[in-house]
């Protein structure tokens, strides 16, 4: 993939149910592969990565979870909001004892539920933390990060709360690490990934995702198109077998032929779902020329038949890895 | 197996039907829908979405946030019914409660002050505050035998209910009277009230956030003090209805492990709570329309006709089959899976969709489905 070869921030987003989690984590397997040191993590306290991975939930605890071919590692974190406030306050105030008498006040509890955007500037700050550690030192140095972000309706404003924050407070050092943060965001350090299937929702969502994002000069990535199944029926039957107008008489022919008992009950039932697929063959086709209008790099990723396994996983690890070597 | 649900004999009979399930799995489409039968039943039918997606906002008429009820066109009203739509704006709906329960000047300053902005449009959780808060507004108007309300697309579908504990929990903490306690006394005096604690919250606070901002929130929890007890007051009241009798939950999901293991939180939640759960709707389950003719058997079929380079179009018609069986096997597996765990949750099936719902004949057929039985 062109233009992503000095990025050392993979943000990816999807609408829920794209599988974003997936192809964040199979992302960082293929950068692994490539022999770096990659760290995937997630902030929405969902632990997908665990699932993912099969492994007990993630503590707030960098953990390795797979190893790649030339000595590449993929590492996990599950960032909570709460020791993110707790060490934040450490690293940057020598407070950590402030943060156990915040605690009790609620103020932790406010500060990670309530405040207004807080537990996201938190979430993206550890991120960022994570993501530039060489320079500070201090913990284990990536290669890379890999982000599992929220999903497409929030990601615009997740990544921009840092421009919020430096809205807010006009001086002091929440505005300094603030603006930090927005710097490497927007620098070409960074990509934002947006994760779709070919349906009607998901493409609508990632066009104005897209458009948000450059909006707010968030520099976006590629398109993983996910899911991708391959059209079944010849070049020249779909277009009649859309509107039902498949030619049952070839169908009968061919099914008896096969040596199948075959009635008009079975071709009627097949020639239904010979319809269905035509008809989501051509949505399909529609879609993927929307997605083409946005002019990204666009990787499209197979269906995985068993669903999202760790077999899976290394599958989909395997096609982004040719994809990046290109 | 658990006797079929009776969805149309709930749209008859319910005053409250509150869709939840995780994000993406169909609930405004299956909100919408159901609305839109139970007004063509003869019901007078409110339906609040959140965040409907373009196209099915224009298929109800929906063509801009305003925030209040509008009546879609294009009803069946012979049986008497109506329906009325809204999306719910969710500043806006924030923005009237603090002009409701504030003077003018007082207004003003809240609307104005950097953090009220904030909060009212990106507060983590403010979209189900709203949502409850919304809820409670329509069914107070009395103007409906029928609300339908879609739940934000929350990180986790429990938020919506844990919104009023949330608020509660913000206003009786120490934090908020120690926000409070300068703009309050002003000069020292409430030092002496709160030495110890205060002094390191102050202290943290101007380290981190600078002295001017302190001071915007502090101003700004001072001012939205009183509303927030009304807004506490009426989330708890609302909290109170979704437990009363004529209120129904319906869990959306999708046959997928992530999905469905919101929903059975979700199950579990609403049983701890004695909330009383309808039915599980579960959208996009694939069907084979010929089930007779097994995966393999149609697999077998496909290669002999590949084998002899006959009828090409037969045999990608067989292969379309076989994947559509496997697919069907898998949703049924999945459906199982759950009803497993909790078999005395009824599950109404509806089937994938070639595309997104459109237009009210769309929403119509789906309708049909969740009502098949």
């Amino acid at each position: 993939m062109d233009g992503l070869a000095g990025v050392t921030l993979h943000v990816v987003s999807g609408k829920g149910g794209t599988g974003k989690t997936t192809v964040a984590a199979a992302l960082a397997l293929a950068l692994a592969r490539q022999g770096r040191q990659v760290l995937l993590t997630e902030v929405e306290g969902r632990q997908g990565i665990a699932q993912l991975f099969d492994t007990a939930p993630l503590p707030y605890e960098e953990r390795r979870v797979a190893t790649g071919a030339g000595g590449g590692e993929v590492y996990a974190l599950a960032v909570d909001p709460e020791a993110a406030l707790l060490e934040y306050l450490e690293m940057f105030y020598n407070l950590r004892r402030a943060g156990s008498a915040l605690k009790k006040l609620g103020a932790i509890d406010f500060a990670t539920t309530i405040a207004p955007g807080l537990r996201d500037v938190l979430l993206s700050g550890k991120v960022m933390e994570a993501a530039t550690r060489a320079r500070r030192g201090g913990g284990r140095i990536y290669d890379a990060v890999v982000l599992d972000a929220p999903p497409t309706g929030r990601i615009a404003r997740f990544l921009n709360v840092n421009s919020e924050v430096v809205g807010l407070a006009r001086m002091g050092p929440v505005r300094q690490q603030a603006e930090s943060v927005m710097n490497v965001l927007r620098s070409r350090q960074t990509a934002v990934h947006m994760v779709t299937l070919l349906e009607e929702m998901p493409v609508q969502e990632t066009i104005d995702a897209v458009r948000e994002l450059t909006k707010d000069d968030l520099p976006v990535g590629a398109v993983f198109v996910n899911m991708v199944r391959d059209p079944l029926l010849p070049t020249g039957d779909i277009e009649p077998a859309a509107t039902g107008a498949i030619d049952r008489d070839e169908l009968l022919r061919g099914l008896k032929r096969a040596g199948l008992d075959a009635a008009d009950p079975m071709v009627t039932g097949l020639a239904a779902e010979a319809t269905a697929h035509a008809g989501r063959v051509l949505l399909e086709q529609r879609e993927r020329a929307e997605l083409a209008m946005l002019k990204r790099p666009m990787v499209e990723l197979p269906l995985l038949p068993d669903g999202a396994d760790m077999a899976g996983l290394y599958e989909l690890a395997g096609v982004l890895d040719e994809e990046l070597a290109t | 197996m658990t006797p079929p649900y009776d969805v149309d004999a709930l749209l008859d009979d319910a005053q409250i039907i509150v869709c939840c399930g995780a994000g993406g799995v169909g609930k405004t489409t299956t909100a919408a829908s159901l609305a839109l039968r139970a007004a063509e039943r003869g019901r007078k039918v409110c339906v609040l979405t959140i965040d409907p997606a373009r196209r099915l906002a224009q298929s109800m008429g929906l063509t801009e946030l305003d925030n209040t009820p509008r009546a879609v066109a294009g009803i069946d009203e012979a049986k008497g019914g109506s329906l009325d739509a809204m999306m719910l704006d969710m500043k806006r709906t924030f923005d009237d409660i603090v002009l409701a329960h504030s003077d003018p000047q007082r207004a003003r300053q809240i609307l104005a002050n950097p953090f009220y902005v904030s909060l009212s449009s990106s507060f983590a959780g403010t979209q189900e505050y709203m949502a409850m808060e919304k809820l409670g507004q329509l069914k107070a108007e009395g103007r409906w035998d029928l609300i339908v309300v879609d739940t934000p697309p929350s990180r986790s579908a429990l938020d919506f209910l844990d919104a009023p504990q949330r608020l509660g929990r913000f206003l009786d903490g120490r934090m908020i009277r120690l926000l409070l306690a300068p703009a309050k006394a002003g000069g020292r005096a409430y030092m002496k009230v709160f030495t110890v604690g205060l002094s390191v919250f102050t202290n943290v606070l101007t380290r981190i956030l600078g002295a001017q901002a302190l001071k915007d929130l502090s101003l700004f929890v001072a001012s939205l003090e009183t509303m927030f007890g009304g807004f506490r007051e009426r989330a708890e009241h609302t909290y109170r209805l979704l437990k009363e009798p004529g209120t129904s939950f319906l869990v959306v999901a999708v046959p997928e492990r992530d999905a469905l293991r919101e929903a059975a939180y979700f199950v579990e939640r609403l049983s701890t709570e004695q909330m009383p759960l309808a039915t599980m709707v579960l959208n996009r389950v694939h069907r084979s329309s010929y089930p007779a003719l097994s995966t393999e058997r149609s697999l077998a079929a496909a290669e002999a006709l590949e084998e002899a380079e006959d009828s090409p179009l037969t045999a990608a018609v067989l292969r379309i089959h076989a994947d559509t069986m496997r697919a069907a096997d898998r949703d049924a597996r999945m459906a199982r899976s759950f009803t497993g765990a909790h078999p005395s949750v009824p599950v109404v099936h509806v089937g994938a969709q070639a595309a997104d719902v459109h237009d009210l004949d769309g929403l119509r057929q789906i309708a049909e489905e969740l009502t098949a039985g």
